[in-house]
């Protein structure tokens, strides 16, 4: 069933984000630090072991989880509409220069570390 | 008028796909028309972008008017009134807007774009994801110093609120609660950490062949030198949705890593040269 697929991924992202908000409380932040990081482990960790035992899961359940996937991209705009895109625009120079500078800057490195990665 | 809006508040999540459907099948045909059928969820996402715009203004103008008590999520915070004073009605016709784009559902998404993920790519940039995070955290700050330098900010508290806030908009805050920096500095350092989540999303796309952005490591290594999720999560769905697991298994440690070293070890560097 479609919903099965849906309840995996919840259920990696709340033991995920869980390790997360420990790792966040054991380093004094009291925040969640890369849950949804841990949780995507989890879900990939979940993958290989079903390859590595030669299972799969059932069409239906993989459906749920690609409909979640396609759900991506509605949501990132859905998300988009929500930025505070009016202060951020109204607040003066210091935002907008720092801002932009810090897209730029660092994308402008991404060839030289590149290099870093075993492609 | 009113009925409609009663609907559009009670029915929110619903009228969100609506609002949602409609913007990407815009973005979609105007790349398609301008014959770039790549870039269509670029375009749906600055059109999204517009429309907060949009909102925001209109948000701040009910916020003005004592409608509203807060205006900070674009388009979501408008609100449909009718009356006045206590008889006055409030519908948040835009509500599921926050619910579709909130961080909940937006996490939840994320999360199942590992799902065909190939942990052999995960490893090959393990240490060029690692090292590029602490690269982004170091160069935001110091890009947010040199640029509140320029326009005049002399203390080092308040310089390191703004290097926070170019990190993201959530260390900006963190750093400044932690030295009682005050509220303008705290609004201009999130104001700088949305600039950058939003540019992320507009300039990258545009650039992406240029600084070859097409590979899962390119993209483990803009998660951590980029580092908010949105920005990441959106610039990688406007470049290539294949990416996105990549970039954003890296920026999810980004905000955490800036929250601790910014207010601390970031803080001690920079007391060392203004004092």
């Amino acid at each position: 069933m479609g919903i099965y697929g849906l309840g995996i991924i919840a259920a990696c992202m709340f033991a995920g984000c869980f390790l997360g908000n420990l790792l966040g409380a054991a380093l004094g932040l009291g925040s969640d630090v890369g849950g949804v990081g841990f949780a995507m482990v989890i879900f990939i960790l979940i993958q290989v072991y079903l390859q590595k035992s030669g299972k799969t899961l059932d069409k239906k359940t993989e459906g749920g989880i690609q409909f979640v996937s396609a759900m991506y991209i509605p949501v990132v705009v859905a998300m988009s509409m929500n930025q505070d895109v009016y202060s951020a625009l109204a607040s003066g120079l210091v935002p907008l220069v720092a801002g932009l500078l810090a897209v730029v800057i660092p994308l402008a490195l991404i060839p030289v570390l590149k290099k870093l990665a075993k492609d | 008028m009113q009925i409609f809006a009663k609907m559009a508040a009670g029915y929110g999540l619903v009228g969100a796909f609506i609002l949602v459907a409609v913007t990407t099948f815009i973005g979609y045909k105007l790349a398609e028309v301008i014959g770039q059928k790549r870039m269509g969820s670029a375009f749906a996402i600055l059109l999204a972008l517009i429309i907060a715009y949009i909102g925001g203004t209109i948000a701040n103008k009910q916020l003005d008017a004592g409608i509203i008590s807060s205006a900070s999520k674009g388009i979501t915070d408008v609100v449909y009134a009718v009356g006045s004073g206590d008889e006055m009605k409030k519908y948040a016709i835009f509500g599921g807007i926050g619910i579709l784009g909130g961080g909940m559902m937006r996490d939840f998404a994320i999360i199942s774009t590992a799902w065909g993920v190939d942990p052999k790519n995960l490893v090959k940039a393990g240490l060029a994801g690692i090292l590029s995070l602490l690269i982004g955290t170091v160069l935001s700050f110091i890009i947010g110093v040199l640029v509140g330098l320029a326009f005049g900010y002399t203390d080092p508290a308040e310089l390191a609120t703004i290097g926070g806030g170019v990190e993201t908009f959530v260390v900006g805050p963190v750093t400044g609660a932690a030295f009682n920096v005050k509220s303008e500095v705290v609004a201009l350092s999130i104001a700088a950490g949305v600039v950058k989540s939003v540019g992320a999303m507009i300039i990258a796309p545009l650039i992406a062949k240029k600084i070859k952005l097409d590979s899962p490591s390119a993209a483990m290594i803009f998660g951590g030198l980029i580092g908010s999720t949105s920005g990441t999560a959106g610039a990688l769905a406007a470049v290539d949705e294949k990416l996105v697991p990549y970039g954003a298994m890296v920026a999810t440690f980004y905000t955490g890593i800036g929250c601790l070293l910014t207010p601390t070890v970031f803080m001690a560097a920079l007391r060392l040269f203004i004092h």
